[in-house]
């Protein structure tokens, strides 16, 4: 009997999710008594993991896993489940873990909730409450089978360190192979991006036009903040689809989203609602996003921004 | 190539979300419903491979009577036949056994579903079904080629894309990319027309139990006021000192 959590890394090293996912696994594994074993693939760091509560670690190191394939990490993960007797499994919410979770929970026959942003409610009846109606309200879920798998909304539970001495163990389930291929991967290696954020900045159509985006950058810079931006900015193309967020666009989590000339609709809002800090910069002080917002200035965007960013290089530099 | 658009039901994105019931159930009273966004688009790529490669085009939604709307405007945009399982969606697994009934008895080569639906946001059914199916699966997929029974799909991932090859049976979880908004097709009258005379299946569901079950809705607890800074430097000392995100 244990709490399995899944553990992402990028080029061996933990991401912050795998450390929150596994505190939150300690949460779980203390309500039921049990223990937190981590799964991690292609990392040889599990031994870190013991900090935030796993006390044992299954390694997998395997080549053919260096590019991700869900299949393959869902059948390695199921497999560890039965061997470990685990009750639940945690993972996050990382585009990677919720391709793999469906598939999980059918190998498992297990319940999945996913977006769960607390410790259970109950263990018995298993209960989680998890955000719905993107964002816009909660729901609390019953799981009713044996396994439970969750997935767990980023930055709901937050990291928190709770060490205990950590086995690690080499692990290699059989895996067969399927259809799917992987054949380029194209990602910015050098910018933050939204989903790993813990600051964004997000500039809307108030900016008037790209060449405006200069500002943001900057500002997201000394912020070491990942840009977004409103729906339309990104339907006009001037900024990648990639930076759109909102309820049909990306999710934003982060602890501090900075909203510049964005008028706050509510399809906008939705897909920010689970950022913890909200700032609003815009020079209507009608606009619907100073009601959604904790900390506004009512000014015109070309003047606050720059004198923000410098305000900003000096408080890092007196802070440094 | 046989294609399913798997299309679900839900409140449009400007709707207020109350609950009814003692909490225990969302309250439809002066909504309106749509085709979710992410299988809108979806949809309009299986309107492309009809157009360009001779695809049928099929569309299923799990639901009550009530839905039917929804599949009429699906049929309107261009799908061939409708179906309808007839039982309410209560959570991902139940959905996903009845939707991998249809497509077996029905013979689909493509699913495509949407990456999550916008009401319970479980973004768990298409991986489900596909994995009942032993099919293959691509989630947030942002374009999609098929060549005979070849695919090459482009899905998006933290901070970029990611480019596969792979192979029919094919299940996606869709999203904006795979067509872009403009291409978003509102019915004509024609196609309004035409809609009601096209089959509409109404089908009676296989037993399937549900995995996990909504005991109660809670909506987010009401927000303070926003705090106006006089200036930047009011604001950089809020963040720090109070907010403590800086
Ligand atoms: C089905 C559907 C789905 C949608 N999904 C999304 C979504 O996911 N994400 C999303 O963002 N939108 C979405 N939208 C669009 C949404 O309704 C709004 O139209 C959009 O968010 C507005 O973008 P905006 O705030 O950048 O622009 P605007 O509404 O034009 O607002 C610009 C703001 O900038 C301010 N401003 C102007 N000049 C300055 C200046 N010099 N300094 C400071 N402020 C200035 C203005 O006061 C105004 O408040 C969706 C709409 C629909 C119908
Ligand atoms: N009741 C339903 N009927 C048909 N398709 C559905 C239903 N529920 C979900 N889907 C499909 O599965 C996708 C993901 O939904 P979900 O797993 O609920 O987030 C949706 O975009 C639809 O394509």
């Amino acid at each position: 009997m244990s709490v399995l959590v899944y553990t992402e890394s990028e080029g061996g090293t933990f991401k912050k999710i795998a450390q929150e996912a596994v505190s939150y696994a300690k949460g779980i594994a203390d309500q039921l008594g049990s223990t937190v074993t981590a799964i991690a693939i292609n990392s040889n760091h599990g031994a870190d993991l013991g900090t935030y509560g796993a006390s044992k670690v299954l390694e997998l190191s395997n080549d053919s896993l260096n590019k991700f394939n869900a299949e393959a990490y869902a059948q390695a993960i199921a497999t560890a489940a039965k061997e470990e007797g685990a009750q639940v499994v945690v993972l996050s919410s990382s585009a990677n873990s919720k391709f793999l979770a469906p598939l999980l929970a059918i190998e498992l026959e297990a319940g999945y909730v996913a977006n769960v942003t607390k410790l259970p409610i109950s263990t018995n009846p298993f209960t989680v409450k998890h955000s719905v109606f993107t964002n816009k309200a909660f729901a609390t879920s019953e799981i009713k089978t044996p396994i439970k798998i969750i997935g767990l909304a980023k930055n709901a539970y937050g990291v928190k360190e709770n060490p205990v001495p950590a086995s690690v163990s080499a692990f290699s389930p059989a895996l067969s192979s399927n259809g799917m291929e992987v054949v380029s991967v194209d990602k910015a290696t050098d910018k933050v991006t939204i989903a790993d954020a813990e600051i964004v900045v997000s500039g809307g159509r108030g900016l008037k036009g790209p060449e405006n985006w200069g500002m943001i950058e900057d500002l997201a810079s000394v912020l070491g903040a990942a840009t977004a931006c409103s729906k339309p900015v990104s339907d006009m193309g001037w900024r990648p689809h990639s930076e759109h967020v909102g309820q049909t666009g990306k999710p934003v989590a982060s602890n501090l989203y900075i909203a510049i000339g964005i008028s706050g609709a509510i399809q906008h809002l939705a897909g920010i609602n689970s950022s913890k800090v909200k700032v609003v910069i815009n020079n209507d002080p009608e606009a619907p996003f100073f009601k959604a917002a904790d900390y506004g200035i009512v000014g015109d965007a070309f003047e606050v921004v720059p004198q923000f960013i410098e305000k900003l290089k000096e408080f890092k530099s007196q802070n440094a | 190539m046989k294609i399913l658009v798997c299309i679900s039901h839900v409140p449009d994105t400007t709707s207020k979300i109350n609950f009814t019931n003692g909490d225990t159930q969302f309250d439809t009273n002066g909504v309106q419903f749509v085709i979710n966004p992410n299988d809108e688009f979806g949809l309009t790529r299986a309107m492309w491979f009809k157009e360009k490669q001779g695809a049928t085009v099929h569309v299923a939604n799990v639901g009550g009577p009530e839905t039917e709307p929804t599949l009429r405007k699906a049929l309107a945009i261009g799908a061939d036949e409708a179906i309808r399982v007839n039982t309410a969606a209560t959570d991902g697994y139940s959905v996903a056994k009845q939707l991998a009934n249809v497509i077996q008895e029905g013979g689909y080569d493509l699913v495509i579903a949407g990456r999550e639906s916008i009401d319970y946001n479980g973004g768990m059914v298409p991986g489900m079904v596909a994995k009942l199916l032993g099919a293959n699966f691509v989630n947030t997929c942002i374009s999609l080629e098929i060549d005979g029974s070849n695919a090459t799909a482009i899905r998006e991932i933290d901070g970029g894309k990611e480019t596969l090859k792979t192979s029919l049976p094919l299940v996606i979880g869709g999203q904006k990319g795979l067509v872009e908004e403009s291409d978003l097709r509102i019915p004509n009258m024609r196609g309004i027309m035409q809609a009601r005379s096209k089959p509409l299946h109404v089908k009676e569901p296989i037993s399937a139990n549900a995995e996990t079950l909504v005991t109660e809705f809670e909506k987010p607890a009401p927000r303070g006021a926003v705090k106006l800074a006089s200036d930047v430097d009011e604001l950089v000392q809020l963040l720090h000192n109070e907010a403590k995100v800086i």
